[in-house]
């Protein structure tokens, strides 16, 4: 009788989405996810994935991991990313070779994709949990993202 | 006799002394018919808050919380805004079913709600017919929607309210023959006798396997008769905007609102008194210490834990199960609820005449 077994198969898969809800009703307690944002700013959580604003990462002696492939620039969709580079003799080896100057990133124009993340071949910018990020002037809003005075942290391009 | 009992006894007698019988009696309808209003609007906002609470903890959220403590006060600040906004309507608008619809909506839960007894005696009228007053009187209500969707001259508004009608009689049928299996038990129409009918023990488990079948069916069609998701074809923001009140504003949408929730409290109200004994405490046969223990908890208490149960589990179903298409709403009562409605009537009508029943 395929009238019948349908009517049982329908409620048996009615009560299986009602246990998959209701599992997640009846310990909601433990696993709330949204956070009281203004009270708890100080001592607030992110999940790891949390994409605020991008940055580049410098270690201690001023060394970023950028070589300036303009990978991340062509990656965004948005064009938030401009790259200002130039060829810079290396006094080792006696070449010319490609650094950046300035990684300028525009926030206004970001929609926190991560694609230049994604795209970067040298892990060189990251998204921070950064994510106050208002400012009263527009020009607020442009970063550039590697320090003065900063350079290639060595091995990177190996 | 019971606590509830005594109550309106003394206020009865409180009413004599101060007045004359006619005037005494005039009073104690106008304080019922207030005391009604002011139920409706404290379990309105009560229930949109629950709703929107329990909905917030399905999706593993907090809710509102802010306002008052446990955001207890939310959904009356929701309400004062909504009574301070400027009502907008449609220039083209049928003006006068336009403002008449959401009365229609109003009144008929408001007559609904007045025949289900809340306590011993704890009901504004106890007719002969209640049970038949009920489901005649709640499908006055889509009138209101229909009204509504026709006057608004808005597409979705008409689309809405046509297939509320569609909806409404088709499950309108389930309802009703769902509760005919239980009065086929009880022998009465009337609520305060299928109340006292569950005094050993209540229907549902009195009529065992019959008495189950149309437990799940009313609860499935009285579902969809309260408008509520899966069966919200009627307002389904997705596809229609707001459905038939698309085109109301302020005061007027929360009249629609309200009444959405208070029939919903009605069905789950009619489930707690026809299946699980309304205001009836829970006892079990003749085991005289136990139903005394059970006794000691007041009528108007369980009732309200039972109806409250099955409003949760409206809401289970609301945040859990998707939305049915229209050819499929149709098919579930045409195809399987009635017919299986009908089985059981027959059902139960053979275990009621051979006597297998609790």
């Amino acid at each position: 009788m395929g009238y019948f077994s349908d009517i049982i198969h329908g409620f048996k898969t009615l009560l299986t989405g009602m246990k998959v809800t209701g599992k997640y009703f009846f310990n909601a307690r433990k696993e709330i996810i949204t956070q009281q944002y203004p009270d708890n700013r100080d001592t607030l959580t992110f999940p790891e994935r949390f994409r605020g604003r991008v940055d580049m990462p410098h270690n201690e002696n001023n060394e970023h991991r950028c070589t300036g492939c303009q990978a991340c620039e062509i990656a965004c969709p948005n064009g938030s990313i401009e790259i200002i580079w130039d060829r810079v003799l290396n006094p080792e080896t006696g070449k010319k070779k490609k650094a950046i100057e300035k990684h300028i990133y525009h926030l206004s124009m970001c929609t926190m994709c991560n694609l230049c993340i994604v795209a970067c071949p040298t892990d060189a910018i990251v998204m921070t949990h950064e994510f106050e990020l208002a400012a009263y002037d527009r020009s607020d809003l442009t970063f550039v993202l590697n320090k003065p005075g900063s350079k290639l942290m060595a091995g990177v391009e190996e | 006799m019971h606590g509830t009992e005594r109550f309106t006894a003394a206020v009865h007698q409180w009413l004599l002394g101060m007045f004359s019988p006619g005037a005494a009696h005039i009073a104690e309808m106008v304080l019922t018919g207030l005391a009604y209003l002011a139920f409706f609007a404290v379990a309105g906002l009560a229930l949109v808050y629950l709703e929107r609470r329990i909905a917030a903890f399905f999706q593993v959220r907090l809710g509102p919380n802010r306002v008052g403590p446990f955001g207890l006060l939310q959904t009356v600040a929701d309400a004062l805004k909504l009574v301070a906004k400027e009502p907008i309507g449609t220039k083209k608008a049928d003006h006068f079913l336009y403002s008449l619809a959401p009365y229609f909506l109003i009144i008929s839960s408001l007559m609904a709600i007045s025949v289900i007894p809340m306590g011993a005696g704890f009901s504004a009228f106890d007719i002969d017919v209640g049970v038949f007053f009920l489901i005649a009187v709640s499908s006055v209500g889509v009138l209101g929607i229909l009204i509504a969707g026709w006057g608004s001259y808005n597409k979705y508004s008409l689309i809405g309210a046509l297939r509320s009608g569609a909806q409404m009689i088709s499950y309108e049928l389930s309802v009703g023959l769902s509760l005919l299996t239980m009065i086929l038990l009880v022998g009465s129409l009337r609520f305060s006798d299928v109340v006292q009918a569950q005094s050993d023990y209540w229907l549902i488990f009195k009529g065992h396997i019959p008495a189950f079948i149309a437990f799940v069916i009313f609860i499935i069609s009285g579902t969809a008769e309260s408008n509520r998701t899966p069966f919200d074809l009627v307002e389904a923001e997705s596809e229609l905007g707001a459905g038939f009140h698309s085109e109301y504003s302020g005061i007027q949408f929360a009249f629609f609102f309200l009444s959405e929730f208070i029939n919903m409290f009605i069905i789950s109200a009619v489930a707690a008194t026809v299946f699980l004994g309304g205001w009836m405490p829970f006892h079990i046969g003749d085991l005289e210490g136990f139903n005394h223990i059970m006794d000691y908890i007041p009528g108007p208490v369980w009732f309200f834990i039972k109806t409250g149960f099955i409003i949760f589990l409206m809401m289970w179903f609301r945040w859990t199960f998707p939305r049915l298409r229209i050819d499929q709403l149709m098919k579930l009562e045409w195809k399987y609820l009635l017919p299986l409605n009908l089985l059981n009537i027959l059902l139960m009508a053979f275990f009621v005449w051979k006597g297998w029943y609790l």
